[in-house]
């Protein structure tokens, strides 16, 4: 029996730039190019200029997964590391290299992917599990499970479409949870969607790396690798940089992470890619409203998170998360979930700002992660979009604790004791 | 005895003889059969069988009159040319009831014109599955396909009992029927897969398929008859599959007498050449449709 379940052999991905995603490509340009490009031969022979339009996603990718291992990936945005998982479920073909893949592949996708809105809940099922690789057999046997799992035995002949989502949700996720496959393969990205729905992919992540399957995870949440998996591997630019315990690579991605937040943020190249970047983060800052220093901040005092963007969008929103230096995030400040309070003012110029009534947290140094809407999409992402250090502070005269061992918050309170 | 038990290796008799995994090895590939191997493909049937059924089952689903549909198209049709073409234009139909003769022209078209149009656009129509989980993609176009046969199966057997009506007893050409109905299928498969995978690149098959699709009706012996042509270029003519097709089911289903042998064999030839072609393409390109779709 073979121990590795995943060998990766000098594996390299490159995709032609200039028909970005969103370019569809038409027929018009492919003609006048290939005409161009046949006029540009006779001209001037053999001319190679076409290296250059390459662009190299992943670059001399070798590893080896053992039978069993969880792993982490982890990297910036654009690291490669969507590319790397894709390539393992087959979905694209590497450009160079090989992977060697041994045992039964499964993926976690976004909620109900290849659940079709007209058919019932009991069609959706033979089809999701047909396409999640479920054997027809193996789903019959395992129907009636799946049904109670998630609840819905009344409405298995009503077309998906007239369930609530939290019916959709659970069927998707119960089809999903039946699948026993050898080798897991989940990316956060393309897992998004659902809160509770990620709560339980991980959840089922955690049950297969258990039960000895190997598992390989992509994400941005570094407490979740930390706790899922055994062994980290880090890749930067398409290149794995990093491959041990898990703890010694997230440590280095945090340094990595650090340097890259000194950084002049509209150079970076490491965006969330599903912007759409008609605006991009110019800076962020964390400022104490009292000194009015900006990156440090004294623990309890008022605080300003200021972004500056380089664009004034119809409704902008900002979801940004703070995590402490071991990577566990600490809070998430998310303007889509609106307060009456929140005000939208021209005059702002082209920046957003967040005011906290007191910055709770305990001494340390904290990263922020922003991703950044307007026009009713994603226009751009950055982690480590700004660090800001806590000094010893006091909430309500109380003073906070110097070090986190116990949490990174102290809230407002109030005890009442006997004598 | 005893000491050739203990010389058995205890992993042997310990490990059950679990499912084998297979080693995959994925590295670039190039020209052809990359998953258009049988070996391949029967390993993903279950999926197929799936996915047909979806396409059987989406296709008349919230519909009140249901399958119905499958032969009320091709009536409906029926009915403007016999008006427009057999009785203003008076053209031809080879002595038959114009009605008839263009109903059983229209009721293979029909199949053929709505596998092109669903077919060319079963993978746009479900990127994130193409983008997000790996499965032979043919399994798209062929699902298609699949549910205009059964759409085919219903809207010929409605057709027989139309032309029962009539008076007409079909011979036994009647059995070539199926025959003719693979020829149709297998040009549709090759069309249709091919234009499927260049829709996945080029949106603008959107837009070329429907008109396109229009004009190749004029261009098939339908509401006119292949008589009309002389004769080089009746034979010529059978290039076009569906000529071939639709003067078979007129042979085959109203008695008109002698087999338009050379069209059905052209039409098959030429049938042949499109589903190898078409299928050829689609291999090639396949591997690129999750980069680019």
């Amino acid at each position: 029996m073979s121990q590795v379940a995943i060998e990766a052999h000098e594996l390299g991905k490159s995709f032609k730039l200039g028909m970005g995603k969103r370019g569809y490509g038409t027929l018009r340009e492919a003609l006048v190019g290939g005409i161009q490009q046949r006029a540009a031969k006779l001209t001037r022979r053999g001319s190679q200029k076409e290296e250059t339009d390459w662009l190299w996603a992943l670059k001399d990718i070798s590893f080896a997964i053992e039978n069993g291992e969880a792993i982490g990936l982890i990297g910036h945005n654009g690291a490669g590391k969507s590319t790397l998982l894709k390539i393992f479920s087959r979905i694209i073909e590497p450009s160079t290299g090989y992977a060697d893949v041994t045992g039964r592949v499964g993926s976690l996708l976004e909620v109900g992917t290849g659940f079709h809105p007209e058919l019932t809940g009991r069609e959706n099922v033979f089809l999701n599990g047909a396409i999640l690789g479920m054997r027809r057999a193996e789903i019959r046997s395992r129907f009636d499970e799946i049904v109670a799992f998630a609840d819905i035995e009344r409405f298995l002949d009503t077309p998906v479409k007239r369930y609530s989502s939290g019916m959709s949700v659970r069927l998707a996720f119960a089809v999903a949870a039946h699948l026993e496959p050898e080798i897991l393969l989940v990316d956060e990205v393309l897992a998004v969607g659902d809160a509770a729905f990620q709560r339980r992919s991980l959840a089922k992540m955690n049950d297969v790396a258990k039960e000895g399957s190997t598992v390989v995870f992509v994400s941005h949440n570094l407490a979740t690798i930390q706790a899922l998996c055994t062994r980290g591997i880090l890749l930067e630019r398409g290149q794995v940089i990093a491959d041990g315990p898990v703890q010694e690579t997230v440590n280095m991605y945090l340094r990595s992470l650090e340097r890259a937040a000194n950084q002049d943020l509209l150079e970076r190249t490491d965006r969330d890619r599903r912007g759409w970047k008609e605006s991009l983060i110019r800076r962020v800052k964390v400022q104490d409203v009292v000194s009015g220093e900006d990156d440090v901040v004294v623990g309890g005092r008022p605080a300003k998170i200021v972004i500056e963007v380089t664009e004034v969008l119809p409704l902008m929103d900002c979801q940004l998360t703070v995590s402490n230096s071991l990577g566990h995030p600490v809070m998430t400040l998310d303007s889509t979930l609106p307060s009456p309070d929140d005000v939208r003012d021209e005059s702002l110029g082209p920046r957003l700002e967040c005011d906290l009534a007191a910055l709770s947290l305990i001494p340390g140094r904290y990263r922020v992660d922003l991703v950044l809407r307007g026009n009713r999409e994603i226009q751009d992402g950055l982690q480590a979009a700004a660090f800001f250090d806590v000094e010893p502070g006091v909430i309500d005269g109380r003073p906070i604790p110097p070090s986190g061992l116990d949490g990174d918050v102290m809230l407002p309170h109030v005890w009442r004791m006997p004598g | 005895m005893p000491e050739t038990a203990l010389a058995t290796p205890p992993e042997e008799t310990a490990q059950p003889p679990a499912r084998s995994p297979r080693t995959v090895r994925l590295e670039p590939t190039r020209g052809f059969s990359r998953v258009l191997s049988p070996k391949e493909l029967w390993s993903y049937r279950d999926l197929a069988v799936q996915i047909a059924m979806r396409d059987i089952t989406l296709r008349y689903r919230q519909t009140a009159l249901g399958a119905a549909w499958a032969i009320l198209q091709p009536i409906a049709f029926m009915a403007v040319f016999s008006i427009i073409f057999g009785r203003f234009a008076g053209v031809g139909s080879d002595g038959l009831p114009y009605a008839l003769f263009a109903l059983a022209g229209l009721v293979p078209w029909a199949f053929f014109a709505s596998t092109l149009q669903l077919g060319s656009e079963s993978l746009v129509m479900y990127t994130e599955l193409v983008s997000k989980i790996y499965f032979p993609r043919i399994f798209m176009p062929f699902g298609i396909l699949v549910a205009g046969l059964v759409d085919l199966a219903v809207s010929t057997f409605l057709l027989i009992v139309i032309v029962l009506i009539y008076g007409i007893v079909p011979g036994v050409e009647v059995l070539m029927v199926p025959v003719l109905i693979l020829i149709a299928a297998a040009a549709a498969l090759g069309i249709t897969s091919a234009l499927s995978a260049i829709n996945v690149k080029f949106r603008d098959v959107r837009y070329i398929v429907p008109f396109s699709v229009q004009l190749w009706l004029f261009l098939t012996p339908i509401v006119y008859p292949t008589s009309v042509l002389s004769q080089p270029w009746q034979t010529i003519s059978a290039i076009n599959p569906m000529v071939g097709v639709v003067e078979g089911f007129r042979w085959a289903l109203l008695d008109t007498g002698s087999a338009p042998w050379d069209l059905i064999g052209i039409s098959a030839l030429s049938a042949t050449v499109l589903l190898i072609a078409g299928l050829a393409y689609f291999d090639r390109v396949e591997r690129t449709f999750a980069d680019i779709i």
